[in-house]
């Protein structure tokens, strides 16, 4: 048991158990610090792929501003907690071991694929930080036409949730 | 043995962390005291007087008592959120210390190579973010989980006040970042060492070429930190006490720490990325400055000295008399040529961060609350736009040239 | 058992999408369903830095990128939607916002 190998199982148990949280809780705003915490966790996972930058950009755009969002509209409506229907009948006989078996088969090719194989962390990987300089250089050269659609795609949920946050004359 | 020579690195990062833990604590409790006596000069009171000598002895009765009150966790309340909130603003306050740089990259402590910091991060400035972006949780949740109207408002108020002006603060820092080049701190305040090549007397620090963003950053870091001016969040003629009306007891403590703590990084930053961290303002040459330290604790020794002879009586006198005596023991210490060296980025490091910290209580001293909506335009309508157009103007001011020489 | 190879990484992911879609058939708060949304966001996130670390290459990273950013404007309007829904309906239920239910 190696160093990258216990924390890799660490965050990875606290984003599943983070997941199941979301799914099980009643309350909201529960659900949504379930998923703050997978959102951190993923962060640490991010840090152990070598992407410091996008690690620090997951935590402040997810967790310290979506999140907070989602926080605040909880709050604001206080609707208490979930009222559980009678399940449709679809999900519960259909949905649940559909979903199930699209887990395992993803799970299964994606551990069995030829890049799977990589070591990501410990012997033999490329233990290196990916530099902000880098990246910057691959936003701003390569991608500098999607970067500047999402500009304008900003834009336009800017107007969007102004339109619709704006009360009737 | 065996084990503190292999993990040398580790040893050493604890030691660190636990010096810090213990100074900045203090330096919380003090900051309570500091700010009492300040507001009161302010206002021709005396302030913290009864407890020890200038009541120094202040903090310490009032963490005494936070510790023996009842806490009480209201009814309806959502028990493990409502424990969670203050220590989630704590913890998450004290953590972002650990990012700071407090003296010069490498200097030799007995022998070793050491930094004045304990976590070097490559995009330190983005991880400082990170962190400060997460503290609204504590006081949202505390809002939430008291199960009270106040309390729930307050918690509304400050999390729409501190995600509006976290847009203002991190933009006015980009103007930075971009003439710096780097997300490191060591490397930030490197880029600021040196003077004008026309104007030799002052320092490159950033605060000159972005004194817009300056202002910018400070305002919005006040709002971000919830203090006077812009304390909405617990503004106490309408909320009561906001998000933390509920809370008696050590977990108040704990709310009020974090917010010390929160100012205290706030100056940090600002020093940092400002005002030079811990370079001297001075050219090298005046060696003399050196032994600035060693006099500052000298001076204040005698004066307190002074005190206890003349003024004091009592008690008080046998306190001052034991600080007067701390003091010159240190001042004597800070004269060691070795000590001496080590002290020189700290000091003007937290030099800085004193008159930071004392503008901070100054404008709380005199500044009436903003209204809400006017807190709201201040940050969108104003700060914003204005610390945008810092940030064009600083990279057409970097471009520029470049266009220039290549055409 | 010394080295994390990516596929623990696929894993994850997979597992994390999966737990995603399970929120949003199962839930029935409008608010939770959209988080189960960015639960799925965030695991096809961890599976595209996997893969950047696979390929060493930086186009995975920039793709995440652009995935926070689209889950950043679909919070804003997504989250002005559930409140005027709100608003009409007293209900944050899916299952009362049935008006176009054929």
């Amino acid at each position: 048991m190696s160093l990258p190998f216990i924390l890799f199982f660490v965050f990875a148990l606290i984003s599943v158990g983070g997941a199941i949280l979301l799914i099980v809780a009643r309350e909201p705003i529960h659900s949504a610090l379930a998923l703050i915490l997978v959102m951190m966790s993923l962060a640490g996972l991010y840090l152990m792929l070598g992407a410091e930058f996008i690690a620090a950009v997951q935590i402040i755009v997810y967790a310290g501003a979506i999140m907070v969002l989602f926080v605040f509209v909880i709050m604001l409506l206080n609707a208490g907690t979930e009222e559980r229907t009678d399940w449709s009948k679809i999900a519960k006989y259909a949905g649940l071991p559909l979903g199930i078996l699209l887990l395992l088969e993803l799970a299964h090719w994606m551990a069995h694929s030829l890049i799977g194989q990589t070591p990501a962390n410990g012997v033999g990987s490329a233990n290196v930080m990916v530099s902000t300089q880098d990246l910057s250089m691959q936003l701003f050269q390569k991608y500098l036409f999607p970067f500047e659609a999402t500009s304008i795609l900003i834009l336009i949920a800017i107007l969007g949730a102004l339109v619709l946050a704006k009360r009737d004359e | 043995m065996e084990f503190v020579t292999q993990h040398a690195v580790l040893v050493v990062s604890l030691v660190k962390i636990v010096i810090l833990l213990f100074l900045t604590l203090t330096t919380l409790a003090y900051l309570t005291w500091f700010e009492r006596k300040v507001v009161a000069h302010i206002q021709s009171r005396w302030g913290p007087y009864y407890v020890g000598a200038h009541g120094l002895l202040q903090p310490l009765a009032d963490g005494v008592k936070f510790l023996f009150k009842e806490d009480v966790t209201p009814p309806g309340a959502d028990k493990f959120l409502y424990v969670l909130a203050p220590f989630l603003a704590l913890s998450l306050a004290l953590t972002t210390i650990a990012l700071i740089p407090f003296g010069p990259a490498t200097i030799t402590i007995l022998g070793q190579p050491t930094q004045l910091i304990v976590a070097n991060v490559n995009i330190g400035l983005m991880f400082l973010f990170a962190i400060t972006s997460i503290g609204v949780y504590g006081v949202a949740l505390a809002g939430w989980s008291s199960n009270s109207k106040y309390p729930l408002l307050g918690g509304l108020r400050s999390s729409a006040q501190m995600i509006s002006y976290e847009v203002a603060l991190t933009l006015s820092v980009v103007g930075v970042v971009l003439l710096a080049g780097t997300l490191n701190f060591n490397e930030m305040v490197g880029d600021q060492a040196g003077y004008y090549r026309y104007l030799p007397f002052i320092p490159r620090w950033h605060i000159f070429p972005q004194c817009i963003g300056f202002l910018c950053y400070f305002t919005s870091a006040i709002a971000e930190t919830n203090r006077v001016p812009f304390d909405l969040p617990e503004a106490e003629t309408e909320l009561v006490a906001g998000f933390h009306t509920e809370y008696s007891s050590f977990k108040f403590a704990m709310f009020f720490m974090a917010e010390y703590a929160n100012m205290l990084t706030v100056s940090f930053l600002a020093t940092i990325l400002f005002l030079g961290g811990w370079l001297s303002p001075f050219p090298e040459s005046w060696t003399f400055l050196q032994y600035l330290p060693a006099v500052t604790l000298l001076g204040l020794g005698l004066y307190l000295g002074y005190d206890a002879a003349v003024v004091a009586r009592g008690i008080a006198r046998i306190q001052l008399i034991v600080i007067t005596f701390g003091a010159l023991v240190l001042g004597a210490l800070c004269l060691l040529p070795a000590v001496m060296a080590v002290l020189q980025g700290p000091f003007w490091f937290l030099l800085k961060v004193a008159c930071l910290i004392f503008f901070y209580v100054w404008t709380r001293g005199t500044l009436p609350r903003f209204r809400y909506d006017q807190l709201m335009s201040l940050g969108w309508k104003l700060l914003l736009p204005v610390s945008l157009a810092n940030l064009v103007g600083t990279a057409l001011w970097i471009v520029f040239p470049l266009l220039v020489k290549h055409g | 058992m010394s080295v994390v190879s990516i596929s623990y990484y696929l894993v994850l992911s997979a597992i994390l999408f999966g737990l995603g879609v399970l929120a949003f058939v199962f839930k029935r708060n409008i608010i939770t369903i959209f988080m189960a949304i960015e639960l799925m966001l965030n695991a096809v996130n961890l599976a595209f830095v996997a893969f950047a670390r696979a390929w060493n290459q930086l186009d995975g990273l920039v793709f995440v990128f652009f995935v926070i950013v689209v889950a950043a404007a679909e919070a804003a309007v997504g989250l002005a939607i559930v409140i005027t829904i709100y608003q009409n309906r007293h209900s944050l239920n899916i299952e009362r916002v049935n008006l176009l239910k054929f």
